[in-house]
């Protein structure tokens, strides 16, 4: 197989603060191959933000820092270039769709300056013919160009979803990161923004890492999925691999807690506790705690990321240490 | 936009009725006599009261306040100064533009000075500079003005001898009364720059705009700064009050002949006319210049000015 067009090692990257350090990602490793869509799911503060803010080297500093590891794009480590030289990548090769389209549109400036914008930032163009391909970018996600000259206030939420998503795309990247693209609107919308962005990463053939907590979005629109849990990716395969087969406990209590109307089921199983405090987590296995199949093997240090199939990785001892689940 | 601009100049009106009453009442029941003022300290008692007649001092208030905001309102007529029988309105408008290049002047230095600090305390945050510049604008703001006129002339007039101390006759003089007058303006400009920076850069679409790849400083200067602009613009448009009311305290300090000491030393010989006319002619001003403030907003923010609009929709 040809080389990754992004590849993350062991990234970690910790928030400290006065008293403690949160520890918000901690030793992340995937991939992401061209034109592929990678879903990456987690309950709220498992680390989903930070690491999308972490490939864009957008993590505020201080509090933010990236300790240790490597974020490879194109072959190149994205960690090891200047500021300067992540400002041309920024919007142009990688690019982000934020989760709140209501606030992260600037109010004061229309929406064709803030397409033609990153444009004329990362293409030497005239105003004129920058504001032309913005145009063109609003009627792609399907609001008419003649509105390039109203401000954000006079679009919907799902409308202003897709200006954002038009910024993201103007450029054409081999890489986008949408975190959270639909979790701010309504389900009816939902669809159409979601659908959106999968048509568009198929005709520009873009990458996509999707942040998401939901399952089902997962499971429309991508081609890989990652779990997160406290920091780390427990469970890393393609869609169906995971779906099919989960091996991680996490996972299948993600799974567990799930409605499905193929099956009578009178209760649903909630995976029971919280995830661990990120300012003290454990030295064993940061799930053990909440693990139903937890042995006393578990405790003794990190569990390994190891590839139990082809393809499908997972960290937890249960599999490493010959024992079933 | 025109409608809203029309409803608020007629708001203007009663507005300056109640402006007119208030100093009419205040020169009513000051202490003084302007006619025993006039006549000298040795007059006799008729002649005084012949000025008194003459300047038609002996009417009942409500019947001078009426005949006033008559002559006002069809002749545009703010009487006569009871020192030198010129008519107010001439005197007014020999030392007004003096009074007004000051107050601009020193509202150019305040912005100049104060947008700038606020910028650079709000991105260094908690930085020496942030420091510094907060502790600076709390004596800056706290500093009363004609106390800081005198302690400009002794430091820059009297001990270095940069600068003239009084007097008004070219662009030196103009230093000291209009850094005098800005002071304080400055310093509250750059403590709400510093706040409404700080508001905004923690913006969502502050850090699109990162996402985008666009240069930091493009990104304060063009996105944070336009959207911090509204309180900033609203401090700006009140200071200006402030400002030709300190111009009326420092042009006595300066001896600068603008309206302001023309006023000082009308209120000293209880000349009342000029008073009510000067007092008068800086109210409009003020409600002129906050106008001005508010037509600004809808150009630096395009959702009011969708709001002006839909109050006019709703009127009609």
């Amino acid at each position: 197989m040809n080389d990754p067009l992004l590849s993350i090692r062991d990234l970690t990257i910790h928030y400290e603060m006065e008293q403690s350090v949160v520890e918000a990602v901690n030793g992340m490793s995937f991939d992401v191959f061209e034109g592929e869509a990678v879903g990456l799911v987690g309950e709220t503060g498992a680390g989903k933000t930070t690491t999308a803010l972490g490939i864009m080297r957008l993590i505020q500093t201080p509090p933010g820092h990236i300790v240790q590891g490597s974020i490879r794009f194109m072959g190149e480590d994205l960690l090891q270039k200047s500021e300067t030289q992540m400002r041309k990548i920024r919007g142009n090769q990688i690019s982000m769709i934020f989760q709140d389209p209501m606030t992260s549109l600037n109010p004061v400036m229309t929406v064709g300056e803030q397409i033609s914008e990153v444009i004329r930032l990362h293409n030497h163009l005239s105003r004129k013919e920058a504001l032309r391909q913005a145009v063109d970018m609003l009627e792609m996600v399907g609001i008419p160009g003649s509105r390039y000259m109203e401000y954000p206030h006079q679009f919907s939420g799902g409308m202003k979803q897709r200006v954002v998503i038009a910024i993201a795309l103007a450029c054409k990247p081999k890489l986008l990161i949408a975190d959270e693209p639909t979790t701010a609107l309504d389900v009816t919308i939902q669809a159409q923004v979601l659908d959106m962005i999968l048509k568009l990463q198929k005709e520009l053939h873009t990458a996509t890492i999707l942040i998401t907590h939901d399952l089902g979005v997962v499971a429309e629109t991508c081609d890989k999925v990652g779990i997160l849990y406290a920091g780390q990716i427990v469970e890393f395969s393609n869609l169906h691999e995971i779906y099919k087969n989960p091996l991680h406990p996490y996972t299948k209590g993600l799974f567990g807690s799930l409605p499905d109307i193929s099956k009578k089921l009178t209760r649903l199983k909630p995976i029971k506790g919280l995830m661990p405090d990120p300012t003290a987590l454990p030295n064993y296995c940061s799930f053990y705690d909440r693990c139903d199949h937890r042995t006393d093997a578990c405790k003794q240090g990190e569990p390994p990321f190891v590839e139990a199939t082809p393809g499908h990785w997972v960290r937890c001892k249960c599999l490493t240490g010959g024992e079933t689940a | 936009m025109y409608r809203y601009i029309l409803k608020r100049l007629l708001m203007l009106l009663p507005v300056l009725l109640g402006v007119l009453l208030i100093i009419f009442i205040l020169s009513e029941i000051t202490p003084g006599d302007a006619a025993r003022q006039l006549a000298g300290e040795f007059a006799s008692e008729e002649d005084v009261q012949a000025i008194r007649e003459e300047l038609g001092l002996n009417r009942p208030f409500l019947e001078r306040f009426f005949s006033y905001l008559t002559g006002l309102v069809t002749r545009g007529d703010l009487g006569v100064s009871y020192q030198t029988g010129q008519p107010v309105i001439q005197e007014i408008a020999d030392r007004f533009p003096t009074t007004l290049l000051l107050a601009l002047v020193s509202m150019l230095f305040s912005i100049l000075i104060g947008i700038p600090t606020g910028i650079i305390s709000a991105i260094r945050q908690y930085s020496w500079i942030d420091s510094t510049s907060m502790v600076v604008a709390l004596v800056g703001v706290s500093m009363p003005n004609f106390w800081q006129g005198l302690l400009n002339i002794i430091v820059f007039s009297i001990w270095l001898g940069w600068l003239p101390a009084s007097g008004f006759y070219g662009w030196q003089y103009w230093i000291l009364p209009a850094v005098t007058i800005g002071t304080s303006s400055a310093a509250m400009i750059t403590r709400m720059t510093r706040s409404s920076m700080l508001e905004v850069i923690h913006q969502d679409y502050i850090r699109t705009a990162r996402a985008k790849g666009q240069k930091e400083n493009v990104i304060i200067i063009k996105h944070a700064l336009k959207n911090a602009l509204i309180p900033i613009v609203t401090v700006v448009g009140i200071q200006f009050g402030g400002l030709l009311g300190g111009a009326v305290l420092t042009e006595t300090v300066f001896a600068i002949p603008g309206l302001g000491k023309f006023m000082v030393d009308a209120i000293k010989a209880r000349n009342y006319p000029v008073v009510q006319g000067g007092v008068l002619v800086l109210a409009v001003v003020f409600s002129v210049v906050n106008l001005l403030v508010d037509i600004l907003y809808s150009y630096i923010d395009p959702r009011l000015k969708s709001m002006y609009r839909k109050t006019v929709r709703i009127k009609n």
